[in-house]
């Protein structure tokens, strides 16, 4: 099982061994073909739950803008 | 709400008029400059402008950007002229759309055609009208921001929010869970179950028909809405279901196209994306379900897709069911045709209400002829 890539698009990280092969009899029979993207969806899965909220891109002024707007159509009352 | 797609809602309309004269004028077709107001109010968020080389190449290999964000279909700026150079800025026009934009040329390159074809559409099938449209592009493909000066009013843009819109609609209306529906055809009572389905469980659906080119049969986009309408009218909470229309084209690209069309209602400020069987599909390219399927490479997508298999009427139920729900023979059930009913509406006749509300049909019956020719 090639784990790493030689690419520049990938990077090495360390897991410790007995989690590796912990994960590796875990996905046998999965959809995961190897350790390396198992790892990756699982980070992916993470990172995405935790990514900070960011605010609404507009401002009060925009926001009112578009109600008028949207009232306008017959969207709001 | 969801923040937007790669986090942020990318705006590229320019508030004041610039100078563009000097600039080489581009003319470009009415598809790319729906790509381009797409750009440019955010609905392809995180995408500023068209595609670079790097990108086209994680998309294609791993369907996510080069930043690791999942995108799935290429969106190209082809062109054929010589008298260009990367760093340049040029003008991108279109008539019938009235759109001007400019583009500050990151990136000039050429790309097989038959590697984007056989990568998005799992076919070199001429017959597949993806792979078609993607063999006729031109040849030189322009990677760049593009920044948007002006469009024109056209039909139907009192149906047309944008982002930014839709996500201030939702908030005044206090939905937090929304749930998308995409549609290119009048609602029957099939339709009607998935969406009352779905929004039984979130706090408001929306409905997004895809208006634009379409084929001789087809229901005129005016007929769509229309229905639409009626069906609101009649048997929706009105505090529950809006309708806006997203103007792009079908690429017929299957279980790719689910998951852009699911990144498009994500920007819209949606939650869930019903998915249907063979999702943006065509002829028997794709499996019935690998529209499905494809989500589980996504756990990172943050729209929670809303999956349906076959649903009918089953006459010993009584009722509209699908395949997990009913325990009875395949003979009690009745799918919805949208051939039969079709033929019934184009017979100028009202079909039974168990295939389509009468207020619906009846608005369709309005029009005098209610296909494409």
């Amino acid at each position: 099982m090639a784990e790493e890539k030689d690419d520049k698009k990938y990077t090495t990280i360390s897991i410790p061994t007995p989690l590796a092969e912990k994960i590796k009899k875990r996905i046998k029979g999965t959809g995961f073909n190897s350790l390396s993207s198992y790892v990756t969806y699982v980070l992916r899965e993470i990172i995405s739950n935790i990514d900070e909220e960011e605010g609404e891109a507009f401002t009060k002024e925009d926001e009112e803008k578009v109600k008028e707007r949207l009232r306008a159509l017959g969207y709001l009352d | 709400m969801p923040k937007p797609h790669g986090g942020k809602l990318v705006n590229r309309q320019i508030e004041k008029p610039i100078d563009t004269s000097g600039l080489l004028n581009i003319e470009i077709n009415t598809n790319l400059s729906e790509d381009i107001l797409n750009i440019a109010n955010g609905v392809f968020s995180p995408l500023e402008g068209f595609l670079c080389q790097n990108d086209l190449e994680t998309i294609l290999k791993e369907k996510r950007l080069q930043d690791d964000t999942p995108w799935t279909i290429p969106i190209l700026l082809d062109v054929n002229e010589k008298n260009i150079k990367e760093g340049d800025t040029i003008l991108l026009k279109n008539d019938e759309t009235g759109v001007k934009a400019t583009l500050k040329i990151e990136e000039i390159y050429k790309y097989d055609k038959k590697t984007i074809a056989k990568e998005v559409y799992k076919t070199l099938d001429t017959n597949h009208p993806g792979v078609t449209n993607t063999f006729n592009m031109k040849d030189k493909f322009i990677g760049g921001k593009i920044s948007l000066i002006s469009s024109k009013p056209r039909e139907f843009d009192e149906y047309n929010l944008t982002p930014k819109e839709t996500r201030v609609l939702f908030k005044e209306k206090g939905w937090k869970e929304i749930v998308a529906f995409q549609t290119r055809n009048p609602p029957h009572i099939g339709h009607e179950y998935v969406q009352k389905t779905a929004l039984t469980f979130v706090d408001g659906l929306f409905i997004n028909p895809i208006i634009g080119k379409k084929k001789t049969g087809d229901f005129r986009d005016d007929v769509i809405l229309k229905s639409y309408e009626a069906l609101i009218k009649h048997y929706y909470l009105k505090d529950r279901a809006v309708m806006s229309i997203l103007r792009t084209s079908m690429k017929y690209a299957g279980p790719r196209e689910a998951i852009h069309h699911a990144i498009m209602r994500k920007n819209y400020g949606c939650t869930h994306f019903i998915v249907g069987r063979d999702h943006a599909g065509v002829g028997n390219y794709y499996g019935p379900y690998d529209a499905h399927d494809i989500f589980n490479e996504f756990p990172d997508l943050e729209i929670i897709p809303v999956f349906f298999r076959s649903f009918s009427r089953c006459t010993k139920c009584g009722s509209v069911v699908n395949d997990k729900i009913c325990p009875h023979d395949q003979k009690y059930h009745i799918n919805f045709s949208g051939k039969k009913i079709r033929e019934i509406l184009n017979n100028g006749q009202i079909p039974p209400e168990d295939m389509m509300r009468k207020e619906v049909a009846e608005e369709i019956l309005k029009f005098k002829d209610p296909f494409v020719k």
